[in-house]
């Protein structure tokens, strides 16, 4: 049972990379327009690349 | 109604257009550049919010452009250097999105932060709650089986690494409640939250150390977990309400027209107007503020102010207030402070007195932690003192009397009340109901007799044409037409009666009296009877028709003039609305401000009988106090400056969306829309809730009686413990998402009252 020690403080990382992740994500307001941010995707106006990702 | 471009001699034309303080509406990004935030009309879905950003992307100056969909707002940053504001404005006018820019001064959103926050701390919660768990399990399946006492221990210590972290981060908002609550010497639901999360984790951690098998560190997290996310929906639910009503406000496009000393005329929203300033209220348009008139002449319909719906005549020297609708005339109006003595002061001391005399109402929620709180503590109390008794070394009893606590922390309980409270808010929200006040639903459920104001909440606030049937339809078009040369609010009604859009060419207005245009070759003439030759003799069957009406004359050459009578109409569901509130065992009530042959006759047609006319602020009162001492509870309808103390003197009250910005604000939910369907529409709801609230407290009730005898007898393991607290959490939620089946909104219907509500009185 050995591998424990490095397993689970292994498992531990990646549970914090995903709350690392989410904090991100919230700091950066992708939740501030749930229901727009669903439309943008399918909309392909953005093609020439001005950046409409984020703010 | 915007459409006033056209080239008249009215007076407003001698004075040149105003121009905005943009500085004032904009705040200042990188780079030079300004951020102007704009509240607009009319978006409703995904391509709306393509058009809207594609439209302002090709403006010169234009460096972004955003909707936010969910709040229907569009935040541009420009490059001032290159653009005028004004631009952008008329830019999305063209593309058929009105909008009105924020004042940020005006900006209230302490929401957004506190809802992020709780976001941050249930992220963190869930992240410690799941890794915990999964270790949990592993050791409570070792412990029926063989795991190694090193192995076990391994678990616990990596469980207390994240658990301790995470529930010091996460059981913020918790503890902070909570010490409040103490310092103010009350007990709230957080304080035995705290207590049961602080003793779960320093039992665990004890545990961990004595090499014990049990801890309970997923049982805290999981507990926070379920209970912040309570709160974050809550706070969300506040959060879209306050959004919502702030772009309403902003939509109401609340400016006004300052004269510098030079007679320079700029638009600054109304937070920058000071005391002193001189301000143009130009005809047609409600007046922003209070002070006295020093230039001009006009009538001025006060009937948002006192219920009153004759016009009044103003001039030089006069006090006119915010919220009153000017007539015909430039007024030049100095600002002045609430002083002693004038209405508002009257109104602004009688509502404090009336708030000050309902505090102490205390919530459902609140209730119930306080017979909560001591029930539970004396009962660990008194699990440890009879294990002692039994001859159990108190360390064992201790531990005991801990999982007591824990296995009752009111995780059920907290959640009993804010779950429905959430769904209920979310309903009335769909319903275009909009909550002030937190525990607007619980008072609203007790209601027993409505109260409603008359003037712009049982009859539409514009006044609106009533002969419509007795009129020649292509002769109400053309007065429409010529109508649309006035910006007099009774020519704008009627413009929009006939549905009006395009105006005669060379339309002249005389101030005060009417308006008249050159149609193949006949003077088309309307306005007041004497300016349309029209004698009282030809006028009184009209007159008899709708004695409370506003008459104008309409004469095309030498034909026969025609009338229009204008005035208000009740709203197209009062009397269903009024009957719907008796079926469902309110009594019903008017008080109104009006004269009384105008409420008799709206009494009579919504069969109501009892009703008061020409009553004042302080009668209003009065009245309602009557009702009280009756033991009745009232709910308060009204939209007038002057029920802003009746509607805070309630025991629970609504507003239109319509209403004085200080009815709304003493109010405890505003409903949009032209009908008044939602009054009726918010008691079935809150009464909905209020079951539902009570079935949540049996609920969680029951679940102490079944857990705690447990707990005191020691079979409490942390599976146990585990399972009851989640398992109640679940049950207690799925039975506050039953309310979803009250009060279903229709999907257009709920759509368009969410989005045009209010009539905006747009200056062109």
């Amino acid at each position: 049972m050995n591998v424990l020690v490095y397993l689970v403080p292994v498992a531990l990382g990646l549970g914090l990379l995903g709350l690392a992740g989410f904090m991100w994500s919230l700091k950066h307001g992708q939740y501030d327009d749930l229901d727009g941010a669903a439309w943008r995707a399918i909309q392909d106006d953005d093609i020439d690349g001005d950046g409409d990702g984020g703010d | 109604m915007t459409s006033l471009s056209a080239p008249l001699a009215s007076p407003a034309a001698d004075l040149p257009p105003p121009e905005r303080d943009w500085t004032a509406y904009t705040t200042a990004e990188d780079g030079g550049r300004r951020r102007l935030e704009l509240a607009v009309e009319g978006i409703t879905c995904a391509a709306c919010m393509g058009d809207i950003e594609r439209g302002l992307k090709r403006v010169q100056g234009i460096a972004s452009a955003r909707v936010n969909l969910a709040s229907r707002r569009v935040v541009v940053v420009y490059d001032p250097g290159a653009l005028v504001p004004d631009r952008i404005l008329d830019r999305m006018k063209a593309i058929g999105y009105p909008a009105q820019p924020f004042d940020p001064a005006a900006r209230r959103d302490g929401r957004s932060a506190e809802s992020k926050r709780l976001l941050k701390c249930l992220g963190v919660a869930g992240f410690g709650g799941m890794n915990v768990m999964l270790m949990s399990v592993s050791v409570w399946s070792g412990n029926v089986t063989d795991i190694t006492a090193e192995t076990r221990d391994f678990f616990h210590w990596m469980s207390a690494l994240v658990a301790i972290p995470c529930v010091a981060y996460a059981a913020r908002p918790f503890y902070e409640s909570a010490l409040a609550a103490i310092r103010r010497r009350a007990v709230n639901m957080d304080v035995p939250i705290s207590i049961g999360i602080t003793l779960a984790m320093a039992l665990s951690v004890v545990n961990t150390l004595t090499h014990a098998h049990e801890a309970y560190f997923d049982s805290a997290l999981m507990l926070l977990f379920f209970l912040l996310l309570g709160r974050f929906l809550d706070e969300n639910m506040r959060r879209r309400t306050a959004v919502e009503a702030e772009t309403l406000a902003t939509l109401r496009a609340d400016s006004a027209v300052r004269m510098g000393e030079d007679g320079t005329l700029t638009e600054v929203p109304v937070s920058r107007i000071r005391v002193g300033d001189r301000v143009l209220v130009r005809p047609g348009e409600r007046v922003a503020v209070d002070g006295i008139v020093r230039v001009g002449t006009s009538e001025i319909d006060t009937s948002l102010v006192t219920g009153e719906t004759t016009p009044a005549t103003v001039r030089r020297g006069d006090m006119v207030h915010a919220g009153t609708l000017n007539g015909f005339g430039n007024l030049t109006v100095e600002v002045t402070a609430a002083a002693e003595g004038t209405l508002v002061a009257e109104i602004e001391r009688l509502i404090a007195e009336a708030q000050s005399a309902k505090a102490g109402t205390m919530r459902l929620a609140d209730r119930a932690a306080k017979a909560y709180a001591p029930i539970v503590h004396s009962a660990a109390a008194l699990t440890f003192l009879g294990w002692m008794a039994v001859g159990v070394h108190w360390n064992e009893a201790l531990v005991i009397a801990i999982a007591v606590l824990i296995i009752t922390c009111p995780c059920a309980l907290a959640l009993a009340i804010p779950a429905v409270q959430v769904v209920a808010a979310g309903r009335l929200f769909r319903n275009g109901i909009l909550l002030n006040a937190g525990d607007g639903i619980e008072r609203l459920a007790a209601v027993d007799t409505v109260v409603f104001d008359k003037t712009g909440t049982l009859t539409s606030p514009e006044p609106r044409l009533l002969n419509a049937a007795s009129v020649p339809a292509d002769a109400l078009a053309r007065a429409g037409r010529l109508a649309l040369g006035s910006r007099h609010p009774l020519a704008r009604a009627l413009a929009k009666a006939a549905d009006a859009s395009d105006p005669f060419d060379a339309i002249r207005e005389t101030a005060g009296e009417g308006v008249h245009a050159m149609h193949d070759g006949e003077t088309l003439r309307l306005g007041s009877l004497a300016f349309c030759a029209v004698e009282d003799d030809d006028a009184a069957e009209v007159r008899d028709a709708h004695p409370s009406a506003s008459l104008i004359a309409f004469r095309e050459g030498s034909r026969a003039p025609l009338l229009f009578a204008l005035g208000q109409s009740l709203k197209s569901d009062a009397a269903e609305t009024i009957a719907r509130l008796k079926q469902r065992g309110c009594a019903v009530e008017i008080l109104s401000g009006d004269r009384t042959p105008a409420v008799a006759e709206v009494a009579r047609a919504l069969d109501v009988a009892e009703w008061r006319a020409e009553v004042d602020p302080t009668a209003k009162i009065a009245r309602l106090e009557t009702l009280k001492a009756e033991g009745r509870r009232v709910l308060m309808v009204g939209d007038g400056l002057n029920d802003a103390p009746s509607l805070a003197a309630a025991h629970v009250s609504l507003s239109p969306v319509t209403g004085a910005h200080i009815a709304q604000a003493a109010s405890d939910a505003v409903f949009l829309g032209e009908r008044l369907a939602p009054v009726a529409v918010a008691l079935e709801v809150a009464r909905a809730a209020r079951r539902l609230m009570s079935e949540n407290l049996a609920i969680a009730v029951v679940y102490n009686a079944l857990a705690v005898p447990i707990a005191v007898l020691g079979y409490v393991t942390p599976l146990i413990a585990a399972l009851a607290m989640s398992g109640s959490s679940l049950i207690v939620t799925v039975n506050a998402l039953r309310l979803r089946r009250v009060a279903k909104p229709p999907a257009a219907a709920a759509r368009s009252t969410a989005s045009g509500a209010p009539a905006t009185e747009t200056p062109a």
